[in-house]
């Protein structure tokens, strides 16, 4: 075939000279590159048309070659024909299931383009893998099966790459073999697609019949679908055109680095995440609105009078401001948000599903801080589409959140600015990548709602009542014995003359929180109330005594974090399971292990003990008036009473 | 300045931007220097990304006790000339029971010298995060692989459970004794080096272009002779010919390949007309299919 051919230009002659090698690597300079994805359903034939393209295009060698048809015979799908799903299912464990678990990057070039391929998983298990190879994309070929039309999984994949800022969709009708080469068939599949993405942004659809396995319409047009006129895959993909990059978009340098090698020297070194950027150019510091000039751009080799958009540069300013890491240079009539409150889509990518109140560490591209979701607005159906009411997000659910973050962030909206749009959320105890997340908008009360300032301080109100503020956290199982000691403290400080409260548990879901329940997403959401209650005491100046299981060290830890420095003091009530169990003081246990409760704490529900408590209570054969005792000594000791 | 980038600059942006990620976000990383041309080309894009700064971190090279003479010199030459940290480590195990290819075979020569040698080392200095110069356009199980690709504390890579990696926001978050190693060149193709290092005139091993080397034909690979321990068959006899390398490791496990390409230039002539992939020539990756991943799940890089 003609069009294999002329693929063989990617090589030179075997007897080319110096200067014919160095001609040909400048014209491999000019070619540009397109990232795209395949994705789609299971068994759509995702890496088999990857390997038809390696294969065609001339990329695999002689000892690749050799170990495919070893693996064909071994792991094929294929009879006696070459399995070329195995050139990409790189893992041991996709070889032997004959799936994909994670996302392949393969590499080839055509007389034309460069093209980077993010082969990705089409089990829904794997999403996230999915996620990760389409984030860097800018086109996604979706592979839907002739005989089976559009699945649940084309529909999500669509949806996310939707999500992640995918512009240009080929929709490939692959086995289109097993139907007979119909037109029919193609032409149904392509106008149920072109209904149901309507909603989704696309730039571009563009459906092609194509059968990965024989190679029709793949690299070539087949003369098999004589009624097809539209270009083969390959055509299409060395042709696209994909618009205007990011370097027309206002200047964005978040500043990932600073060096600093002598007091002469002060570079913010970073990529230049849009626009472009010329010495003399005015800037300002996105955070403080500080303002400054480019004094040099120092690039890869040298001093440069301009750097666009892509370029990691170090960029020196006219004038000592301030900035560091998480910070921003940007165009001064161009400015991005600033806020701590902002909605955002996420995709949540963890089997502990999300929940809201739960802090979170947040992530861009250099910037971090603590976050919380503080309302879960919707989860979106992935095929409806459909708005849906939810408390919580579980593994590849998507919704639409608003997100609050410690301290504010520099943004913009992901879809006017993918690189500074986007964010992950990070778990703060295991630290894995639980979601994705694409910023919508700020929130207009983080930006008008300002603190109101008091003139009576936290300090002032403490000293009239001669103590330390503080909150004394007593966790533990339920039965553990935490409010009878935490009652026998507060008597202790109450005969002192100092000023306390308790926060039970029990008293407390009667009343602020008697609207929750028992669940993982209510637990949190218990805490976070009862935390910012005993904040507020604290703030009164109250020695504040909180007994409350708070089963989640994620909670407890946030607890801590919003109370002053050494204004929490974790107490563990270290009474074994076993032992609560059998004390069972309102027949809850029983009720438990019968199964008339559900969602009970050390039963069906976890308890993660502290393991740093600042006082570790072990009452087992103690009884609670020394437990108490010693919680009173450890707070003499340190001053709170 | 032109507007648009060419392919080389980007991948070497990316490549700089993730050597300053890690030196911005971790608090002992370390770079492995295995002497090789992704070495070189690894050294000479960090040496870019904290210019006119000294590298942030040290450099360790894994000796393993047989690499080629011509590569321990050059890595001295480089030491020298850059006034980098160079740290050098060999398994103190293994050289006291003197593991060799020869006696022990590539499988547990490479475990005990390489994949045993380099945990040693991660483990006695603390480093949190590793960078390696692989390309996913290598191997099947390293085009898996992420840029940021998280180890266990013991030091194990877990393929099925990879941490998602979205656009260039990195997850650099470890426990103590977890580390990650950085791929600062995951995307760049065995092409691409060879262009960057014509471009950028990038000192490599001589041992990549042809001479007369002494050799000896084993198994239909030819393998240099390079020191008097390579203990040589009955009536075996060293030929003097004109080869080079592809890729560089322990001498006795690399072969060599005939060639008369004595620039850069011939060497990208004779890659683009070969019929067979650079990692051909490394006899460890083919004691079996999926051995790259098994030594990868040990600790291997």
């Amino acid at each position: 075939m003609s069009a294999v051919a002329a693929l063989r230009e990617v090589d030179v002659a075997e007897d080319a000279s110096r200067d014919e090698v160095r001609a040909f690597l400048a014209s491999q300079e000019q070619k540009s590159l397109l990232r795209f994805l395949t994705c789609g359903s299971v068994d759509d034939g995702k890496s088999t048309l990857i390997g038809r393209l390696l294969y065609d295009t001339k990329l695999i060698f002689e000892d690749q070659l050799a170990t495919l048809e070893n693996d064909s015979k071994k792991h094929g799908t294929t009879g006696s024909d070459l399995d070329f799903a195995l050139l990409v299912d790189g893992l041991e464990a996709e070889r032997e299931q004959g799936i994909t678990i994670d996302v392949a990057y393969r590499f080839f070039t055509t007389p034309k383009r460069k093209f980077i391929v993010a082969d990705t998983p089409g089990h829904e298990q794997y999403t996230r893998n999915m996620a990760t190879g389409a984030s860097t994309a800018d086109l996604a070929v979706v592979l839907v099966d002739a005989r089976q039309g559009l699945l649940t999984q084309t529909r999500r994949h669509s949806f996310i790459a939707s999500l992640l800022g995918i512009r240009h969709i080929v929709l490939a009708v692959n086995k289109i073999d097993l139907v007979g080469y119909s037109e029919e068939v193609f032409g149904q599949i392509a106008a149920d697609y072109r209904a149901f993405a309507g909603d989704l942004g696309f730039a571009t659809i563009t459906p092609i019949p194509i059968s990965a396995r024989y190679g029709d319409n793949v690299i070539a047009r087949s003369d098999r679908m004589a009624w097809y006129a539209g270009p083969s895959l390959l055509e299409h993909l060395e042709d696209i055109d994909l618009g205007q990059g990011s370097a027309q978009k206002p200047f964005r340098f978040p500043i990932q680095y600073v060096n600093r090698p002598n007091l002469d020297f002060r570079g913010f070194a970073g990529t230049i995440a849009s626009g472009s950027i010329s010495q003399g150019d005015a800037v300002v510091v996105a955070k403080s609105g500080k303002p400054s000039r480019i004094k040099r751009i120092i690039g890869p080799r040298g001093d440069l009078t301009r750097a666009v958009e892509g370029q990691a540069v170090t960029l020196l300013l006219e004038d000592e401001v301030e900035a560091s890491r998480g910070n921003a240079l940007v165009a001064p009539s161009a400015r991005p948000h600033v806020a701590d409150q902002f909605a955002a889509n996420l995709v949540w990518f963890a089997e502990q599903p999300l929940l809201p109140g739960r802090s979170y560490i947040l992530r861009t591209e250099t910037d971090q801080s603590t976050a919380t979701i503080t309302d879960l607005k919707h989860r979106v159906n992935v095929n409806s589409f459909a708005q849906e009411a939810a408390k919580s997000l579980a593994l590849n659910e998507v919704g639409v959140v608003n997100i609050s973050t410690q301290a504010p962030i520099g943004f913009d909206s992901f879809v006017e600015n993918r690189a500074t749009g986007a964010f992950i959320l990070i778990d703060r105890i295991t630290n894995a990548t639980v979601a994705a997340g694409m910023i919508q908008h700020p929130l207009r009360r983080a930006e008008n709602i300002h603190w109101q300032a008091l003139d009576v301080s936290k300090s002032s109100r403490a000293a009239l009542k001669g103590q330390e503020p503080a909150v004394l956290w007593f966790t533990g199982l339920s039965g553990s014995g935490k409010s009878t000691v935490a009652n026998l403290v507060e008597k202790k400080l109450n005969a002192e003359g100092r000023h306390t409260y308790v926060l039970d548990g029990d008293n407390v879901r009667h009343g602020l929180n008697r609207d929750l329940g028992f669940t993982d997403q209510d637990r949190v959401e218990n805490i976070r109330r009862v935390a910012e209650v005993a904040k507020l005491m604290a703030d009164a100046g109250l020695l504040v005594l909180v007994s409350f299981i708070s089963p989640f060290t994620a909670e407890r830890r946030m607890a801590r974090e919003l109370m002053g420095e050494g204004e929490f003091v974790e107490i563990f009530v270290d009474t074994p399971f076993e032992e609560c169990a059998r004390r069972d003081p309102k027949g809850l246990y029983a009720k438990a292990l019968r199964g008339e409760i559900k969602n009970f704490t050390g039963v069906d529900s976890p308890y993660e003990a502290p393991e740093h408590a600042d006082i570790h209570l072990q009452p087992f054969g103690r009884s609670p008036e020394d437990l108490a005792i010693e919680v009173e000594d450890w707070l003499r000791e340190r001053g709170y009473c | 300045m032109p507007s648009t980038l060419t392919h080389l600059d980007r991948l070497e942006a990316e490549a700089i931007h993730i050597f300053r990620e890690v030196a911005a976000t971790f608090s002992k990383p370390v770079m492995l220097y295995s002497i090789g041309k992704d070495s070189a080309v690894l050294l000479h894009l960090a040496l870019k990304a904290f210019a006119p700064a000294k590298l942030p971190f040290p450099l360790l090279h894994v000796d393993t006790g047989w690499k080629f003479r011509e590569m321990i010199a050059f890595r001295d030459r480089m030491a020298a000339q850059h006034g980098f940290d160079l740290l050098v480590h060999q398994n103190p195990e293994g050289v006291r029971d003197n593991i060799n290819p020869f006696d022990h075979g590539s499988n547990t020569h490479t475990h005990i010298m390489k994949t045993v040698a380099l945990r040693q080392a991660l483990d006695k200095y603390g480093f949190d995060a590793a960078f390696g110069g692989a390309r996913r356009d290598e191997e099947k199980s390293r085009a898996k692989e992420r840029i940021f690709s998280f180890r266990d504390a013991k030091h194990g890579w877990d393929p099925k459970n990879q941490r998602p990696e979205m656009w260039n926001i990195f997850n650099t978050r470890v426990a103590p004794g977890e580390s990650i190693r950085v791929f600062p060149l995951s995307n760049w193709t065995e092409l691409d080096i060879w262009q960057y290092i014509l471009q950028e005139d990038i000192p490599i091993v001589p041992l990549y272009f042809a001479d007369r080397r002494p050799v000896v034909e084993r198994d239909g690979q030819m393998i240099m002779v390079d020191d008097a321990r390579m203990p040589l068959l009955p009536g075996e006899v060293p030929q003097q010919k004109l080869v080079r390398f592809r890729t560089l490791g322990c001498y006795p496990l690399t072969a060599a390949i005939e060639s008369d390409a004595e620039t850069t230039e011939d060497i990208v002539r004779e890659m683009l007309v070969a019929r067979t992939s650079e990692r051909q020539g490394r006899l460890i990756d083919r004691d079996e299919t999926g051995s790259m991943e098994k030594k990868k799940r040990e600790g291997y890089f």
